[in-house]
């Protein structure tokens, strides 16, 4: 990385190949970055990059438009692969390109066999640019939708990995498999938070008072220890725990039920006759009970408590959900959002004003607005000093920790669990998304 | 000649019938909230709205519903099914790569069910009112009555997990790509079993309650006496005589189950993952994929249609009453 921090020179090694057998060269390095940058949803994370520039076959040189600190984040394979100019680049849209079906890669395993949502097959890559890697002939994929058959699968020794398993119950059962053992390494830069989402431009939630009283009624310990079964790490700022930028000043609204009632009494919403203040809609992603609906049915029953009436509301599948929360058609809702890694890449999307785009779910469906919070935010994703990035993003988490546009819940307590024979299971902190070239079995 | 008359009426009747079931499922599944664009969106974890307008104007979605069913009825006139929203390829692939797997579930959990639901009846109908008559009974009621995705279940539990004879799940093994005819069609029997006897459990009491009444009708006909005081062997009286008698009724009803077969196909293949066209029709409703949704729905109707005139055909060339008398029994 250059001292002004607007450049940054990757040096490529000089004997990797496409699965294909040609090889992998700047000019491939430079495709992939700006067809990313175009085609991804995540626009952040190469927004900054202005171009790439290839001085010869083995020298990428990324040009910013600021500094970009995100960008080393950004260039893990979970995020940026890079794909074969000589394939794609022939000017098919690359989106319905005829090659995603039968993609050439360059990592230590190529596809085999695609059966649409049934199973993938990939074998060793015997040109891998390190040697003796892959040490794995052959990795299959099975697509398992049955919970009870997934586990049995697991359990009779048919699959080896289980990685992304959230539920208690299945989590609880693999732990008592003798041969199989269970981490829950390896989610560090996922950050998948559970939370609570308030619409903060329908009242009575754009008083930031309803929301804190709502905060300080909701007992995540109990959430976690009670409905997920203590698997789940309780969770409380936007940035993940384990991420070096978070930030443990951050009020926790821990419970508090006197509390939220002399707040609800303050913003001048007084009980009705049968004990109500008012009522709210909560909507959850359907799907696996135990993060989303569980959750919401508890803030019925405890929210009744400081006089809210909640009313769940149920969608029968994703799609429906995702409609209505992107088109602003809620109060409340129960969401699952992903951090990636970088703030920038993750956490922004939720914060910045500029992001309230009605019709696009997982943008600032909160409608959250707060100028201050947009400058630290800004600043943050071009400040190169990381102690000075830090102080920025402290204060922003102090900031949202006040207004509260969403009372963050817990971390998906994702778990991996694989056959103890095997050697080096994917625990690093982008987990089964890495590369599997150091893993073997014995 | 009157049959070829008779089946052009039925294949211009099943080509009706299936416009419009085309017709109100475009709309149906256009009705439902959320949209394939929204679906990718999920996938991805994100999206922006360039992409989700984009998106909208590939897949023709942002023009009245009218025009998007003139342009898909034109587009399956030629024959084309489209391509799938999600996976980027030709429906027709898809299904193609589909189907042969759902009609080895159907036709084995067909053959099962007849098989067993026959030599229930037979037995049971020996001695109408005696033990082994009432236990067929109470054992087909309750097989029906279960909810096929509890047997399912509860079946990979016994047969999977505490006596493991049969594999969990899918159709063939993940680990040990088979070699060879032989032990790959080994293979795909042992994960076939336990699906297809599921699938069979549902029909297994209409089956057995057919045969037995049949049955009991047919071996009190006089030319049964007569086999009997001729001293024919029970066995053969009953297999050789009464059974081919007995069995036609039984043959209709198969062929009009088809349809029932195929949606309770649909119901085993989820929860036993085998790779057939009912995941796939449960996987892309959920994923608002409309053209393989659709696709589905075109092939299992025309499958259902065919079945139903083939079974209607097997009917008039096997009992020649029907053939002069003209009607359908």
């Amino acid at each position: 990385m250059a001292d002004d921090g607007l450049s940054v020179t990757l040096n490529l090694v000089k004997n990797a190949k496409f699965h294909d057998g040609k090889p992998v060269t700047s000019a491939d390095v430079e495709f992939s970055i700006m067809t990313i940058k175009a085609n991804h949803p995540f626009k952040s994370m190469f927004a900054p990059v202005d171009s790439v520039a290839t001085p010869d076959a083995h020298t990428a040189v990324i040009n910013l438009s600021k500094p970009h600190p995100a960008l080393l984040l950004a260039l893990s394979s979970a995020l940026c692969v890079i794909i074969p100019k000589h394939v794609y680049g022939d000017g098919q849209n690359i989106k319905t390109h005829p090659a995603n079906s039968k993609p050439v890669g360059s990592g230590p395993f190529q596809l085999v066999e695609f059966k649409p949502g049934e199973q993938i097959r990939l074998k060793r890559f015997d040109d891998f640019f390190i040697p003796g890697r892959p040490y794995l002939d052959e990795i299959v994929i099975r697509i398992i939708r049955d919970p009870s058959a997934f586990v049995i699968a697991m359990e009779n020794g048919d699959a080896d990995m289980a990685p992304y398993l959230a539920s208690s119950q299945q989590i609880k059962r693999l732990k008592k498999v003798a041969h199989l053992d269970i981490t829950d390494k390896g989610y560090a830069a996922i950050g998948p938070i559970n939370w609570l989402a308030f619409n903060t431009a329908k009242a009575p939630l754009d008083d930031k008072r309803v929301r804190q009283a709502i905060g300080y009624a909701t007992d995540r310990n109990f959430i976690t220890k009670a409905l997920m079964r203590g698997f789940a790490k309780p969770q409380r700022s936007p940035i993940i725990e384990s991420s070096p930028f978070f930030n443990p000043k951050i009020p926790p609204y821990d419970l508090d039920l006197a509390k939220a009632n002399a707040l609800l009494e303050d913003a001048g919403h007084k009980k009705g006759s049968d004990g109500m203040r008012f009522t709210l809609t909560c909507d959850y992603i359907p799907g696996p009970a135990e993060q989303q609906k569980s959750v919401a049915e508890y803030l019925k029953s405890q929210l009744k408590k400081i006089g809210i009436k909640v009313d769940v509301r149920a969608a029968p599948d994703f799609p429906t959900w995702a409609k209505r929360v992107a088109g602003h058609d809620f109060d409340m809702t129960m969401d699952v959002v992903f951090n990636w890694g970088d703030p920038v890449i993750g956490v922004h999307r939720t914060y910045l004003s500029n992001n309230i785009i009605k019709g696009v779910i997982w943008s600032n469906t909160q409608s959250y607005s707060n100028p201050e919070v947009d400058k630290l935010l800004n600043a943050a994703a071009s400040e190169q000093d990381v102690v000075k990035r830090k102080a920025l993003y402290d204060q922003f988490q102090m900031i949202v920790g006040d207004d509260l546009p969403i009372y963050w819940i817990n971390a998906l307590p994702y778990h991996t669990a694989y056959d103890k024979r095997i050697q080096n299971p994917p625990m690093s902190i982008w987990g089964a998304m890495q590369s599997m070239d150091d893993i073997s079995m014995a | 000649m009157q049959t070829l008359g008779y089946i052009l009426r039925r294949l211009i009747y099943g080509v009706i019938l299936m416009f419009f079931v085309v017709v109100l499922n475009f709309i149906l599944i256009r009705l439902a909230p959320g949209d394939p664009a929204e679906v990718i969106a999920g996938d991805m974890g994100g999206i922006t709205k360039e992409l989700l307008a984009e998106i909208r104007a590939q897949y023709g979605l942002d023009q009245p519903m009218t025009t998007q069913l003139w342009i898909y009825l034109h587009q399956i006139a030629t024959g084309n099914l489209g391509v799938s929203y999600y996976f980027d390829q030709p429906v027709s692939k898809l299904i193609g790569s589909r189907v042969g797997a759902t009609i080895l579930l159907v036709l084995a959990a067909q053959v099962l069910s007849i098989l067993l639901g026959v030599v229930m009846g037979v037995f049971s109908a020996r001695k109408p009112n005696g033990p082994v008559s009432a236990i067929v009974s109470v054992i087909s009621t309750v097989g029906y009555a279960l909810p096929v995705f509890w047997t399912g279940i509860m079946l990979i539990i016994l047969f999977a997990s505490w006596i493991p004879v049969f594999p969990v799940e899918g159709m063939v093994s993940a680990r040990h790509a088979a070699t060879g005819w032989l032990s790959y069609g080994w293979d795909v029997a042992r994960h076939l079993f336990l699906p297809a006897f599921t699938l069979a459990i549902i029909f297994l009491a209409q089956y057995a309650r057919l045969s037995r009444a049949s049955m009991i009708d047919v071996l009190g006909a006089d030319y049964v006496r007569t086999a009997r005081a001729k001293g024919v062997p029970e066995m053969r009286v009953i297999f050789k005589h009464a059974l081919r008698n007995a069995i036609l009724p039984i043959l209709t009803v198969a062929g009009l189950q088809f349809g029932n077969l195929i949606s309770g196909a649909l119901l085993v293949e989820t929860v036993f993952n085998w790779p057939g066209m009912g995941t796939l029709a449960f996987d892309s409703i959920l994923r608002r994929d409309y053209p393989t949704v659709l696709g589905i729905l075109i092939i299992g109707s025309a499958m259902v249609v065919v079945a139903n005139i083939v079974t209607d055909l097997g009917y008039r060339l096997a009992d020649p009453r029907i053939r002069t008398t003209g009607g359908r029994r």
